[in-house]
């Protein structure tokens, strides 16, 4: 069964349509890229499909049942400049909020509930800032820290927007490396990613996206000068210098 | 317990209260509502007088309490129609203040409730309102309204603590783990309108306002955990509440205003003062760097 599948989804603020009649379904335990311009409505994707924005119409199936139904199955990274973070609180609390939808209403994150966000942070590297404050921590680690909490959540789907922004070369590759690891165990992560370069690296398979889906399928096929045209229309000085890149690899 | 004693206790009921209520309204960015809604109870506290005939704490509370929910909502219903969120405050704050100031100079020869008295409130009387049970002289029915809300609003951050917390700091994700946000939302919305009106008769509108905004944003200077903030602006209402009596002993001034200054004069110090995000260690941390450069 699909882990995503999205039906004919359009959503629009104050009535400008931001998406049009998005349909499309992914396969189990790929790393998938969501590409698109600035202002392609990748980010509203995600968050009609977590029920974050109220979709005109279309429906979404998390394997074969809505939403709502498998919310323990999802986890979610969300763009980073989404939060306040002069929010007191620090590292380890914020990665304690994955576990909130598997601890239940009037009860408290448990002893092991703990243990696993401290191990969720040791996979991001960020064991030793446990118990720093939030807003004492540069934007990757920021970012480090989202990717532990959507690590918390336990999940078998990940959305995660645009989890790169800000972080160094090194962690970037680090982070790479922990997507691979869950897609070995079967799990299938959505990436919105605004680096070409490295998508034919990076991903499987690619949704490209512009108000409406341009096309969606594996990267050798997919990601593609012909796609990427229609997908970013008229910038073509960019185009021609992304040209280069992809021909060369 | 004495007078003095009386006037203490109501003072740090109001700081308390308000201090705890006040830091979600601060971390929520919705300090502006305290404004709106302390205002927005008057018409509350007369339409139920005006419903029920009568001056008992238990119809202000109820009526408070809705007009408070409702201007929450207004103030929602505006907001999400593509008001930007201050406008749509003020926009529903001055049109229910209204309202409640027209019904009251309709029927205000029916009722002792007067506006000054309303935004500068009358502590010094609250000794002499007791509440009486079979002859049983059981203090101030200020205290017991203050006492029972404080009590409410401990109860409900301790059941959902965890979900006002998460809807607080990031309603995206809240919303995507299936916490009822705009529930949440509205529980607090509650809890402001019911402390706001439970204060509101003693210690009027301004005082209300002050200890909901002053100790909090005091807190947030102080700590960063929200457990400790909460802890710490009850602590500085309390304060507040204190020298505020002494300094109204002292100048003989009005005791409400006196500990509305007094809750100012804290959260100056601790502007300048405080250890981690004061001005001053912020100038000598900023000092030291130049001369390490230098
Ligand atoms: N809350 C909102 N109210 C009104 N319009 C919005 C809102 N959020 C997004 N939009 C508009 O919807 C469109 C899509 O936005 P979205 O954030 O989904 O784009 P994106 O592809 O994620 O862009 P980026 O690469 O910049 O993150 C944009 O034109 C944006 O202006
Ligand atoms: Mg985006």
């Amino acid at each position: 069964m699909n882990p995503v599948t999205v039906e004919n989804v359009t959503v629009a603020y104050h009535r400008k349509p931001v998406l049009q009649e998005v349909s499309f379904s992914v396969p189990e335990g790929k790393l998938i890229g969501i590409i698109g311009p600035n202002g392609a409505g990748k980010s509203t994707l995600i968050k009609a499909i977590l029920g974050l924005v109220p979709r005109a119409s279309g429906d979404v199936y998390i394997y074969g049942k809505p939403y709502k139904q498998q919310r323990k199955l999802v986890g979610y990274v969300p763009q980073r400049g989404s939060v306040d973070w002069d929010f007191p609180t620090n590292a380890l609390d914020v990665v304690l909020m994955g576990r909130y939808g598997h601890i239940g209403w009037f009860k408290r994150p448990s002893k092991k509930d703990v243990e696993f966000a401290l191990s969720c942070l040791e996979k991001v590297g960020m064991k030793e800032y446990a118990n720093r404050q939030i807003s004492q921590l540069s934007g990757g680690q920021q970012q480090r820290v989202f990717l532990a909490r959507a690590l918390a959540q336990d999940a078998t789907v990940y959305f995660m927007d645009e989890p790169f922004v800000g972080v160094d070369a090194a962690t970037e590759k680090a982070i790479i490396s922990l997507l691979n690891e869950l897609k070995a165990q079967g799990k299938t992560v959505l990436v919105v990613h605004h680096d070409l370069q490295t998508v034919k690296e990076y991903f499987d398979w690619v949704l490209l996206l512009n108000m409406r889906k341009i096309a969606i399928g594996p990267t050798e096929e997919t990601f593609t000068m012909e796609n990427l045209q229609k997908t970013y229309g008229g910038r073509l000085t960019f185009l021609n210098q992304q040209h280069a890149i992809i021909n060369q690899q | 317990m004495s007078y003095e004693g009386w006037i203490l206790l109501t003072g740090s009921l109001v700081g308390i209260s308000c201090g705890i209520v006040g830091c979600f309204l601060i971390l929520r960015k919705m300090a502006m509502l305290a404004d709106a809604i302390s205002h927005t109870v008057l018409l509350g506290i007369v339409g139920a007088y005006l419903i029920s005939n009568s001056l008992e704490g238990i119809y202000m509370l109820i009526g408070a309490a809705i007009v408070g929910i409702l201007t929450a909502f207004f103030v929602q219903l505006l907001h999400s129609s593509g008001v930007q969120s201050d406008a749509a405050i003020g926009v529903v704050f001055t049109s229910l203040f209204a309202v409640g100031v027209i019904l009251l100079s309709l029927f205000a020869g029916k009722v002792h409730l007067d506006t000054d008295h309303a935004l500068m409130g009358e502590i010094t009387f609250i000794p002499w309102d007791i509440l009486e049970i079979n002859g049983i002289n059981l203090g101030p029915k200020a205290v017991w309204m203050l006492g029972a809300v404080l009590v409410f609003n401990l109860i409900i951050i301790f059941l959902f603590y965890k979900e006002i917390k998460i809807s607080s700091f990031d309603p995206d994700m809240a919303v995507a783990l299936g916490i009822p946000v705009l529930l949440i939302h509205y529980l607090l919305m509650g809890m402001l309108s019911l402390t706001t009106v439970a204060s509101f008769d003693g210690v009027g509108a301004i005082l209300v306002v002050a200890m909901l905004i002053v100790p909090g944003a005091t807190a947030y200077l102080l700590t960063d955990k929200l457990s400790v903030m909460l802890i710490i602006s009850a602590i500085v209402g309390v304060l507040s509440a204190f020298a505020g009596y002494f300094i109204a002993t002292i100048f003989n001034v009005s005791i409400s205003g006196s500990m509305a200054v007094a809750a100012g004069v804290i959260f100056a110090i601790t502007f300048v003062f405080s250890p981690t995000h004061g001005l001053l260690s912020r100038w000598l941390a900023r000092k030291r760097l130049q001369n390490k450069s230098a």
